[in-house]
């Protein structure tokens, strides 16, 4: 399985999958129930809105208010998805989700869009790069970060499926459509393999997986053999993908638009260090704030191109 | 349950806490027992619930603790309304108890629905609950309690602005106004101001009552579940005494979160009537 036969058939915003994911849900289960802090639009909680008027609650800014009624409709039956962009649907309530949400151990999916840098000219203070490692850090929570519109439609749906406080990533720009609508091989907590490979293992999440297509076809090209892993589930995290691939590649790198503190290579890492070292590199961003720019200007700027992917996989592969 | 047999479970009830927060050196006495005239009327009397313990609460009447600190007066009041054994009581903020230092629904104790202790966030979760009612068709009344000094919070405002807003009209909220908070007087601290002025404003149909004056608590409760499905949230003004029933607790803020010792033990329990057999 090699990375050539990978290519896209279009493009589209991870959200606009969310916004038909949870109108399908919403369809198939009458308890679903949608939250939004005045972001309809940026949600695309339209279509939900328009067919489901009644199971739609409205909190206009008051994202922390959000999360405790969300909490609440649980204890009615209800499964509530709140919605917002990353930064104010995470840090800014992290304390109500943290003990309302996840020690309370209910049934709320948090789901929120404009995640990372590539929101774009909004700049740093809309940008959130810690989220992935804050929600993983909560005893209760599962973390799930898709890569592309198809699996955020899906991802969305199985999320909804299954009990459980819910953290789902995505974000705002047009990005590839490079996995199938409909895909069997997808599982919360399975990680996927887009090729099998023998000199290095990349390990990416969210938009950063087409970004290791491209380093991977590129790499494939001077003849080095590349295992991808989709690791859309960040918790609980595939740890028998990891050890079954590094096994056979001897190294990993992973590659997120987030921190590397408390982001998926951190993760990975510990995995590694706990049962089966092996060199990793990271593509991450370096403790830093982001800034206002097009997606492609940024992900090149704070090193998450897919040169950025190359050069780490040269360097991990010399550390064997 | 007449006020007499109501004010002996009051009585009960008061004991349990000062005898648990004794036993583990630890708690809050001061609040839990300004309110315990309120959960007894609301357990004993006012509240349609099931004492089998179901989480999702189709059906009955739900309350949601906000300031979860005063968590010994819940717990005895669900020991004594049966939802456990009372022997549990003295497992209070122990080792692998479920009686948590504050409410949780991790250990899964019967008649807790939300972990709370974190303040602030108890009035949003009941909406949450009465918004299911709704959708569901259930017609039954969410209660939430919460501190005065808690609505110094900022998603307390956020949390009324939006149940005035969306006419979450299937909900109580009461406020334990006993002007008192850790570090002083609510006054001191940061004054709440005008409280019926401020949920009149923000859109809440107001009660005020002596919250341990039973005969009060009881005919103000029956006119606040009058109010509701009325078009507006209703508030009750409760004013209480922390430390009510042992009076070297009262009019002080000193026994907030302080354990009375084996000699102020046995002054209280002096002043608390044995009604129901201590646990």
């Amino acid at each position: 399985m090699s990375l050539q036969n990978i290519t896209f058939t279009d493009k589209k915003d991870t959200r606009s999958g969310f916004g038909v994911g949870i109108h399908e849900a919403g369809k198939n289960n009458p308890n679903v129930v949608a939250l939004c802090a005045d972001l309809i639009g940026s949600l695309k909680l339209e279509k939900f809105i328009e067919d489901f008027p009644e199971r739609f609650v409205q909190t206009g800014i008051a994202e922390a208010n959000m999360i405790g009624i969300a909490a609440g409709l649980t204890i009615g039956g209800k499964i509530p998805v709140a919605t917002t962009f990353a930064n104010f649907g995470t840090g800014r309530v992290y304390d109500q989700i943290r003990q309302s949400v996840a020690y309370s151990n209910k049934n709320v999916k948090i789901c929120c869009s404009h995640a990372g840098l590539t929101l774009g000219e909004d700049g740093a203070t809309h940008q959130i790069l810690e989220d992935i490692g804050l929600m993983k850090m909560l005893p209760h929570m599962t973390v799930v970060v898709p890569c592309d519109y198809n699996q955020t439609r899906l991802a969305t749906k199985a999320i909804i499926e299954r009990n459980g406080p819910t953290y789902l990533r995505f974000g705002r720009p047009v990005w590839p459509i490079f996995t199938p609508a409909e895909d069997e091989t997808f599982q919360i907590g399975k990680a996927q393999f887009l090729s099998q490979g023998t000199d290095v293992t990349i390990i990416a999440c969210g938009h950063m997986v087409w970004q290791a297509v491209e380093a991977g076809k590129q790499l494939e090209a001077k003849g080095i053999s590349v295992e991808l892993i989709n690791m859309h589930t960040i918790k609980p995290l595939d740890e028998a993908a990891i050890l079954q691939s590094v096994k056979k590649t001897g190294c990993i790198v992973t590659a997120e638009e987030h921190q590397q503190a408390g982001g998926l290579g951190e993760s990975v890492a510990s995995v590694l260090a706990r049962h089966h070292l092996a060199p990793i590199e990271m593509v991450a961003v370096q403790d830093t704030f982001g800034e206002s720019g097009t997606p492609d200007q940024l992900l090149e700027k704070y090193g998450l191109a897919p040169k950025d992917i190359i050069e780490k996989v040269e360097k991990v592969m010399q550390r064997k | 349950m007449q006020v007499a047999e109501l004010n002996q479970v009051a009585s009960q009830i008061r004991r349990d806490i000062v005898r648990m927060v004794h036993q583990c050196k630890s708690g809050h006495p001061g609040g839990s027992l300004g309110c315990a005239d309120l959960f007894t009327a609301l357990y004993f009397e006012i509240m349609e619930i099931n004492t089998d313990f179901k989480m999702d609460g189709i059906g009955e009447d739900l309350f949601f603790l906000s300031n979860g600190h005063i968590s010994p007066v819940f717990y005895s009041t669900l020991a004594r309304r049966g939802f456990f054994d009372v022997k549990e009581l003295g497992t209070f903020r122990h080792l692998n108890s479920r009686l948590q230092g504050h409410p949780t629904t991790h250990e899964n104790l019967p008649g807790v629905r939300i972990a709370s202790g974190s303040l602030g966030q108890g009035i949003s979760v009941a909406i949450g609950a009465a918004l299911a009612k709704k959708l569901n068709g259930d017609d039954k009344t969410v209660y939430c309690l919460t501190g005065d000094g808690e609505l110094q919070e900022g998603q307390i405002w956020e949390a009324l602005l939006f149940a005035a807003a969306k006419k979450v009209d299937n909900l109580i909220v009461t406020v334990d106004w006993n002007d008192a908070q850790i570090d002083g007087s609510t006054q001191q601290v940061c004054d709440l101001g005008d409280l019926k002025a401020k949920f009149t404003a923000f859109g809440f149909d107001v009660l005020e009552m002596k919250g341990n004056v039973m005969e009060e608590v009881l005919f103000t409760l029956t006119e606040a579940k009058l109010r509701t499905k009325k078009g507006k949230p209703v508030a009750i003004l409760m004013r209480t005494q922390m430390g009510f029933g042992v009076d070297y607790m009262m009019g002080t803020h000193k026994w907030h979160g302080s354990a009375p010792n084996d000699e102020q033990l046995a002054k209280a329990l002096a002043q608390l009537k044995e009604t129901l057999g201590d646990y």
